[in-house]
């Protein structure tokens, strides 16, 4: 109840996209363009051993004998890879920083963005609150990663890729590129000849990570992409709950984010991942600029019993390419998924799941929520696959669609396979457009145009708010009600 | 401040006569340009109850949905006032924060959104809009206990979905339960009896009874005089081809229960 309170006031205060301010701060950039010396010069900048850049150089020539995937229900310009850069840092010592030691421009922007990267300034909030251990990623660098040291204690490894590659390498060998192979995907290859920060996480087996552990990542530059790269293990055992925020300025021109995640669940161990993707969607009138936000997401689950869920809202971007999947290895392993996408104004998203079945026993459930408004096209496109082997699998998805107004489209696209005849698979879906019967209703019971309007899509995507973490799922509810603002009446 | 403490407010004008509470005055009103309501006036004082009967097509249902504010049904002439207030200057949240309550002939399902935060939401919204404080939590909860065993409504229905697999009989419920929880001063049942049996209607008519007072007035829509058994009207009015041709005490609704209202027909033709 509170919640929907929030999101009616939160309406009331906020405008559209309230984090499109741009930080004007030093940075070193690559020189624009992209080719072998660029992977080295990104490369050099991270101080990395000659095996990552060997890594980075073979996804670099294979990414020249790929080509762009032109399947999903998006459509844009071509994009020219050499007019953009590839590294963007804050002009800062490399290697990881005390706080103090971090541009206070930097931790002003964090600041205005609600993310808290000073310790005590966590530990002083209110007391009960889930703490939150943030990596926090600035263009192509990790900034700042708190917590480190309590985590530790515990023999959580919490720390940016960069420091991973140097601190960690048995584990980065061992794990990097095992769930998303080099070459998996254009977009995914490309990201790992010039992946530049994001989180690394490593669970020793039976640890429950003590607090929520989360990344935020901000584009600033003008002009540059971002290729974040995550990897978290939970070994035997373990337990971790993991979310990542996204937000970037408000600029013309459209810019490139292209991540990977990689997943790693063994044997009874478990991993919640979570994410609200607020990138810039672009002007909703024009459509002009906004981040392209083409990501590959995997999770394996790799032992028996192994479990992952994945959870995203996602809001902004002018262009959602994104499918977060499960591969059910293990026997009795299980994978879940729950989408809410908000489309307004010109966004395009293709996203959903995929869900492959390879061990016997293994479960899969997907619940996916589209909202449609403005001129946008939102499409869930999902797979759900049994192997031969995987005998007495089960799945359960549900897609549902709402539409607000009369210039936007949904779109559902399942691809079911089944290739033994012991699995069970259920799929069901709905569109319905948001009624002007139900608008009225609200209405006559005294809420305005737009609280009836957040009421009704809360309402429509509880189920899938339910799965967030606490603080999240107030944010987001939040999120999902400004990207709306405006698209009824 | 309520829109029922008006009248006091204005002691300067207390009159001998009752001020009608809602005063409608030749109103003409359309739906896709077809004319529905051709010249209704009716005025209900404070503290009585009205009801309107009428063959199906009258603009029974035209006549709620043009107070409260629908989009669609469009006012081309006429004027209605609540408590002297011009309604039709108001948005349809507005006309609920100044007390005016449609109880649906066939309410709506929210799916997703549990009927207790619903209520709370729009009660926090009327009284946001009257500049009121919000309702606290235990305040609230108090209060949707008490008027829910008056209704006869388990506690546990109120945490689903508001109407989401209700049953006809268990949504009119939830209608007067919401009626009960805004507390409104101007109410508009439309067809509350239609899909009710014999104990629900009951129910449901004692919800209504319950709320009488000499501060509130009510419009009863209805087809059949059977609800008017539960709830006795001050006055009957007959609507036919959008005018009222009828008034009359509550031996009128009797009079239509045994003749039909073939003779106002013509009466409007």
């Amino acid at each position: 109840m509170a919640a929907v309170k929030e999101t009616v006031a939160a309406v009331a205060e906020l405008e559209k996209y309230q984090h499109g301010f741009v930080t004007d701060i030093e940075q070193d950039f690559a020189p624009k363009g992209l080719n072998a010396d660029i992977v080295r010069f990104i490369s050099a900048k991270k101080d990395e051993p000659e095996w990552m850049l060997q890594w980075r150089l073979d996804a670099f020539e294979r990414w020249l004998a790929l080509e762009e995937p032109e399947w999903a229900k998006v459509h844009y310009p071509k994009i020219d890879y050499q007019d953009s850069y590839y590294y963007a840092a804050p002009s800062q010592k490399a290697g990881p920083m005390s706080l103090d030691e971090v541009d206070p421009d930097i931790l002003e922007t964090y600041k205005k963005l609600g993310i808290p990267l000073r310790e005590q300034e966590v530990l002083a909030g209110v007391q009960g609150a889930p703490k939150y251990a943030v990596d926090a990623v600035f263009d192509s660098v990790s900034v700042v990663t708190t917590f480190k040291k309590e985590l530790a204690a515990v023999g959580v490894i919490f720390c940016s890729m960069s420091e991973a590659v140097r601190e960690h390498p048995e584990l980065v060998k061992k794990y990097l590129g095992s769930v998303v192979p080099v070459s998996d995907n254009y977009f995914a290859c490309l990201n790992s000849a010039v992946f530049s920060d994001g989180s690394f996480v490593y669970i020793p087996p039976g640890v429950r990570c003590p607090m929520e552990l989360s990344t935020y990542f901000r584009i600033n530059a003008k002009d540059s992409g971002q290729f974040e790269r995550t990897l978290i293990i939970a070994d035997k055992g373990a337990y971790c709950s993991y979310l990542e925020g996204c937000t970037a300025p408000m600029r013309d021109e459209n810019q490139l984010h292209a991540a990977v995640v990689e997943l790693v669940i063994l044997e009874d161990a478990e991993i919640k991942y979570s994410t609200v993707q607020n990138w810039y969607p672009g002007d909703p009138v024009t459509g002009k600029g906004g981040i392209y936000n083409f990501v590959t997401k995997r999770a394996d689950c790799r032992e028996a019993r192994a479990k992952v869920s994945w959870t995203q809202v996602e809001t902004g971007s002018a262009i959602t390419w994104k499918y977060p999947s499960c591969i059910l290895r293990g026997e009795g392993s299980s994978g879940e998924f729950y989408s809410i996408a908000v489309t307004n104004g010109h966004q395009q998203a293709d996203t959903g799941t995929k869900m492959i079945h390879l061990g016997a026993n293994t479960k899969s459930r997907i619940i996916s929520k589209g909202i449609s408004a403005g001129k946008s096209s939102n499409t869930y496109r999902g797979l759900v696959s049994a192997h031969p082997k995987a005998v007495g699998s089960r799945n359960f998805t549900q897609c549902d669609s709402l539409l607000i107004g009369k210039d936007c489209a949904a779109h559902t696209v399942p691809y079911i396979e089944a290739r033994n005849g012991q699995s069970v698979f259920e799929h069901e879906a709905t569109t319905t457009r948001l009624s002007d019967d139900q608008l009225f209703y609200c209405q006559q019971r005294g809420l305005d145009t737009e609280s009836a309007v957040a009421l009704l899509v809360n309402g429509f995507v509880r189920e899938v708010l339910q799965e967030l973490p606490m603080e999240f799922a107030v944010e987001a509810q939040k999120l999902v009600a400004i990207s709306l603002e405006g698209s009824v009446g | 401040m309520g829109p029922r403490d008006k009248r006091e407010d204005d002691g300067d004008f207390e009159s001998p006569f009752v001020t009608p509470m809602l005063s409608i005055k030749n109103l003409h009103a359309t739906v896709a340009d077809k004319p529905i309501l051709n010249g209704l006036t009716l005025e209900v004082p404070a503290g009585e109850v009205h009801a309107i009967m009428g063959p199906n097509g009258a603009g029974k249902s035209t006549l709620s949905y043009v107070l409260t504010g629908r989009q669609g049904y469009e006012v081309t002439g006429g004027t209605a006032t609540l408590d002297g207030e011009d309604i039709f200057a108001l948005e349809p949240a507005e006309r609920a924060a100044k007390g005016m309550f449609l109880s649906f002939q066939y309410p709506l399902e929210i799916p997703g959104v549990p009927a207790l935060t619903f209520i709370r939401t729009a009660l926090n919204a009327q009284r946001k809009a009257r500049g009121e404080d919000e309702i606290s939590a235990p305040q609230f909860l108090k209060l949707a206990r008490e008027k829910a065993a008056a209704l006869k409504i388990d506690f546990d229905m109120l945490k689903r979905a508001l109407n989401v697999g209700f049953s006809g009989g268990e949504k009119k419920r939830m209608e007067i339960f919401q009626m009960a929880m805004l507390s409104p001063c101007f109410l508009i049942l439309d067809e509350t009896d239609s899909g009710l049996d014999i104990d629900a209607l009951r129910i449901v008519s004692e919800g209504v009874n319950a709320m009488r007072s000499p501060d509130r007035a009510m419009l009863v829509i209805t087809h059949y005089q059977r609800l008017l058994d539960y709830i006795k009207p001050d006055r009957v009015h007959v609507l036919s081809a959008g005018r009222i041709v009828a008034s009359g005490g509550p031996e009128l609704a009797l009079e239509l229960e045994a003749e039909g209202y073939d003779k106002y027909a013509q009466v409007a033709a």
